[in-house]
């Protein structure tokens, strides 16, 4: 409350002094509205220096020399009149009227969507043409990620593997997005996405020896359960700590655009990533380096147990990329075709324009975080159905692709149980695949085995071969 | 070169009895810690003995409050702050949005300013977002104002190893926070500990990092009554011996003492009789007890889960040499993690971490009743 209040008194002393110059009746006006906590702030001075401080130095920078005519004051004049400031970034207007701008708009930024909850298209929407074949492979992809999560979940339940997170609730965020890009594009994913790994052909077999850690598992069982990566597949290995893959996205962008390269960055990321200071870096960076980059927000209303509510006070992420200069668009997350046109726009601009594009996909995290969590102990049973029900995504869009006649009950029953078993089957084998061998702890430290770690690992093995009763039957220890 | 003087005239003044820091004590009167409780003892985990401590310190001072993500609805993300919501208000147990920067910098502007913060991290991990305001800020803005702003918060959460979550979920902190001047490190093992450490972190004027290992949370110690009363504080600085010994001396913290105590267990069936010592303080570091310990078996193992280069090991081992040296009858040697960002397959993990056997070689081979590594030998 105290540091609200003050900074609303900062804005204040600067408008005051900014508007003296101008009018009188505008000060007026302030000193009805609180003049004398003003003057008592002692925040006028400091800040009317370091706005100075802001133009000396912008005005020793090289950029900053040609905008150095913005600052004179050939403003137009009407009746002696200034009505405009010429200020770097464009004319700024001037106003007598003292008005703060709200902490929100009155309207909620609205939700683009394509298809109704009974997967009819809305008659105003136009939307962009889908082919049968694609729409298909995005049904199958998000039904594929339901079995995955039915059966990995359960898996871990059983004490098979660690930790597991699932992305019911999400899939057409996941597929929607996934069929939108081209394969060339980049994608640091935040951990809920494994739709684009699966879309770009990333098989079962390999998520699931991932998450088993064997000696089959690409990762070479160095990475904890559904934080995946697969460079032949463009995606960046995920990282826990959030956000992190932010501003990184804009590194990888800024290369694509040194490459001139047909293609983009896609980045995903959590509501309560949002929060992080590496996502408010990324947009920043992003903007001013005009780099081609597609920032895709799964909002769906909770950061493990803290809502969105207790998360931040904007409407949401659109708005943040629109402070930052981002061209930005909300949309219905459970509408996968809403996503496909929405992120097909927006790659096409990041490209074509060479700047960032935001997409904020409303939609909701259906299951609990992870394994670890029981989210029925902080929200409503109701609220978790409705989304599950009344809200599905994936029914959404099969009711859309049905009454197309691209699909049928048959071919649902069919794939359902095909793909369960498929599921199934590559947790069997999995599970005997012999585990990762000893090397594979000191390999990848470094490009190169340093000789510290080949020593090493040559003690360890001679260790093991000593006193074989002190370790686990299940390393294999290679040569 | 200054830096190795004072570091020498400490330690041996620490070895002429007067123990160090009593000048920790100076807040409150305390009750001294005791090593044999006579009492009746009450089994109690090291959860338990967090969220108690948390508990009485907020009861006892209006100052005292918790920050952090899932601190209050959710109880913490391992439960730690169970309770504290219902009983002190959302003004003292204050959830915060996933920004560490954001609230581990709030909290420290909130100690400038006379409160006492208690920061939870949902792991350490998580506290290199805050880093900066950590070591840049808490830990030095007492001595850049000149003693004017002391920070009395505390950091504490959950760290080290935990089971099967990877590299960067993985990883010990005590050797990075505890090279920096101006931070005191704090390594609970038992519910003792955790008790009287974090009392004393809460009550202690400058900035505490309070690591707390979540593999030992749920597990159950006994605690005595004097340990339950809430006026219990144990002094920062000072180790306890957990077990006497004669042969060799083990010194380990959190999770770690556990395995050195069944180390002991085992090389005692072998005729070794071990000395193990809990660190409980990593920053300042208790070189007395341990010189005067190494002094005694003439040997020395050292245990952590934190990488070698640099660890804790290293600085303990550097202590002995320049303290103690003519007394040594073997080779230091030091049990860490492997020098690798840890796997997550529960086999390679295993590895990457020192286990209750790799104690027991290296005791044995310090007193000579194995063979050195042939590797090392040859
Ligand atoms: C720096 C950091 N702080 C905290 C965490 C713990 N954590 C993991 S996921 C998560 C919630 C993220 O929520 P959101 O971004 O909304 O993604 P969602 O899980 O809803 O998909 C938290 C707090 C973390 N991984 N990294
Ligand atoms: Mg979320």
């Amino acid at each position: 409350m105290a540091l609200w209040l003050a900074g609303m008194i900062r804005g204040a002393s600067y408008y005051k002094k900014t508007l003296i110059s101008i009018t009188t009746r505008s000060s007026r006006a302030f000193a009805s509205s609180g003049a004398r906590d003003a003057d008592k702030g002692s925040f006028r001075t400091p800040y009317m220096a370091s706005a100075t401080a802001f133009i000396s130095r912008r005005f020793r920078s090289s950029v900053a020399g040609q905008q150095l005519d913005h600052f004179s004051s050939h403003d137009d004049e009407d009746k002696g009149q200034v009505r405009t400031l010429d200020f770097p970034g464009g004319r700024v207007p001037y106003t007598s009227e003292m008005r703060f701008l709200p902490g929100s708009s009155e309207n909620r930024v609205e939700c683009y969507r394509v298809l109704d909850d009974d997967g009819y298209p809305l008659s105003s929407t136009p939307f962009q043409h889908i082919d049968k074949e694609v729409a298909v492979k995005m049904y199958r992809g998000m039904v594929t990620l339901q079995a995955m999560d039915t059966v990995i979940y359960e898996a871990q339940r059983q004490g098979r593997i660690s930790f597991y997170m699932t992305s019911y609730g999400e899939e057409a965020v996941n597929l929607g997005s996934a069929a939108a890009l081209s394969s060339d594009d980049i994608v640091l994913p935040q951990y809920r996405e494994p739709g684009v790994m699966l879309w770009r052909g990333f098989e079962l077999q390999e998520f699931v020896n991932q998450f088993f850690g064997n000696k089959n598992d690409i990762g070479k069982g160095r990475q904890m359960p559904t934080h995946y990566g697969s460079n032949k597949h463009n995606v960046i290995t995920i990282s826990a700590p959030l956000a992190t893959q932010l501003p990184q996205a804009v590194g990888a962008a800024y290369s694509i655009k040194m490459d001139k390269k047909d293609a983009c960055v896609v980045t995903y990321f959590g509501d309560g990533c949002s929060s992080e200071g590496d996502f408010h870096a990324s947009l920043n960076f992003a903007a001013v380096m005009e780099v081609p980059i597609v920032y895709i927000c799964r909002n769906n209303g909770w950061a493990i147990s803290t809502p969105v509510t207790d998360q931040f006070r904007s409407d949401g992420i659109v708005v943040k990329g629109q402070a930052y200069g981002i061209p930005s668009i909300r949309v219905d997350g459970n509408d996968a075709l809403a996503v496909y046109n929405a992120v097909g726009a927006a790659r096409k601009v990041a490209i074509n324009e060479q700047r960032p594009v935001l997409v904020e996909a409303l939609t909701y995290r259906v299951g609990h975080h992870s394994t670890s969590d029981d989210s029925t102990k902080y929200r409503p049973i109701d609220e978790i159905e409705h989304w599950k029900t009344a809200r599905n995504p994936v029914s959404i869009f099969r009711n859309w692709v049905q009454r197309r006649s691209w699909w049928s009950d048959k071919q649902e029953s069919d794939f359902r149980a095909h793909i369960r078993k498929q599921v199934i089957h590559a947790v069997q084998v999995a599970e005997k695949t012999e585990k990762s061998p000893v090397g594979s702890i000191f390999c990848d430290v470094y490009e190169n085995v340093p000789p510290n770690l080949m020593e090493q690992e040559k003690l360890l093995k001679e260790t093991i071969r000593r006193y074989p009763q002190d370790f686990p039957k299940d390393v294999p220890l290679g040569n | 070169m200054l830096g190795i003087l004072r570091q020498k005239a400490g330690g041996a003044m620490g070895l002429s009895s007067q123990g160090l820091g009593n000048h920790f004590l100076s807040l409150r009167p305390l009750t001294p810690a005791l090593r044999n409780y006579t009492s009746a003892v009450k089994e109690m985990t090291v959860r338990d003995a967090l969220n108690s401590a948390l508990d009485e310190e907020m009861a006892a001072d209006p100052n005292v409050f918790v920050m952090g993500e899932e601190v209050g609805e959710y109880q913490g993300a391992y439960k730690i702050t169970k309770g504290l919501l219902d009983k002190y208000g959302p003004e003292r147990v204050v959830d915060t949005p996933i920004t560490e920067a954001g609230f581990a910098g709030i909290g420290v502007g909130s100690a400038y300013h006379g409160l006492r913060p208690v920061i939870e991290f949902m792991t350490f991990n998580f506290s290199m977002q805050a880093i900066d305001h950590i070591i840049n800020s808490a830990a030095k803005s007492n001595y850049m104002s000149a003693g004017q702003i002391n920070v009395p918060i505390v950091f504490r959460g959950p760290n080290g190893p935990a089971a099967g979550v990877g590299a960067q979920h993985s990883q010990c902190y005590g050797a990075w926070y505890g090279s920096v001047p101006g931070l005191k490190v704090l390594v609970p093992y038992s519910s003792e500990d955790a008790r009287g450490l974090l009392k004393a972190a809460i009550r202690d004027p400058d900035p505490v990092v309070f690591l707390e290992n979540e593999l030992l949370y749920g597990e159950s110690f006994p605690v005595s009554a004097e340990a339950l009363d809430s006026s219990f504080c144990l002094p920062i600085g000072k180790a306890k011996i957990e077990r006497e010994g004669k042969d060799i001396t083990i010194t380990a913290f959190s999770k770690m003492v556990g395995y050195a105590l069944k180390a002991a267990e085992i090389l005692e069936k072998e005729g070794i009789n071990a000395e193990v010592i809990n660190l409980r303080s990593i920053r300042p570091l208790d070189r007395a007890t341990i010189n005067a310990s190494v002094r005694k078996t003439n040997r020395l193992v050292t245990v952590e889960e934190g990488f070698p280069q640099h660890g804790i090991g290293a600085e303990i081992c550097a202590s002995v040499v320049e303290d103690s040296f003519g007394y040594l009858d073997a080779p230091v040697e030091r049990i860490a993690g492997a020098d690798v960002p840890t796997p997550y397959a529960a086999n390679l993990e295993r590895m990457a971490f020192p286990q209750i056997e790799d104690i027991v070689r290296a005791a044995k081979r310090a007193c000579y009743r194995s063979a050195p590594m042939a590797a090392t030998a040859s």
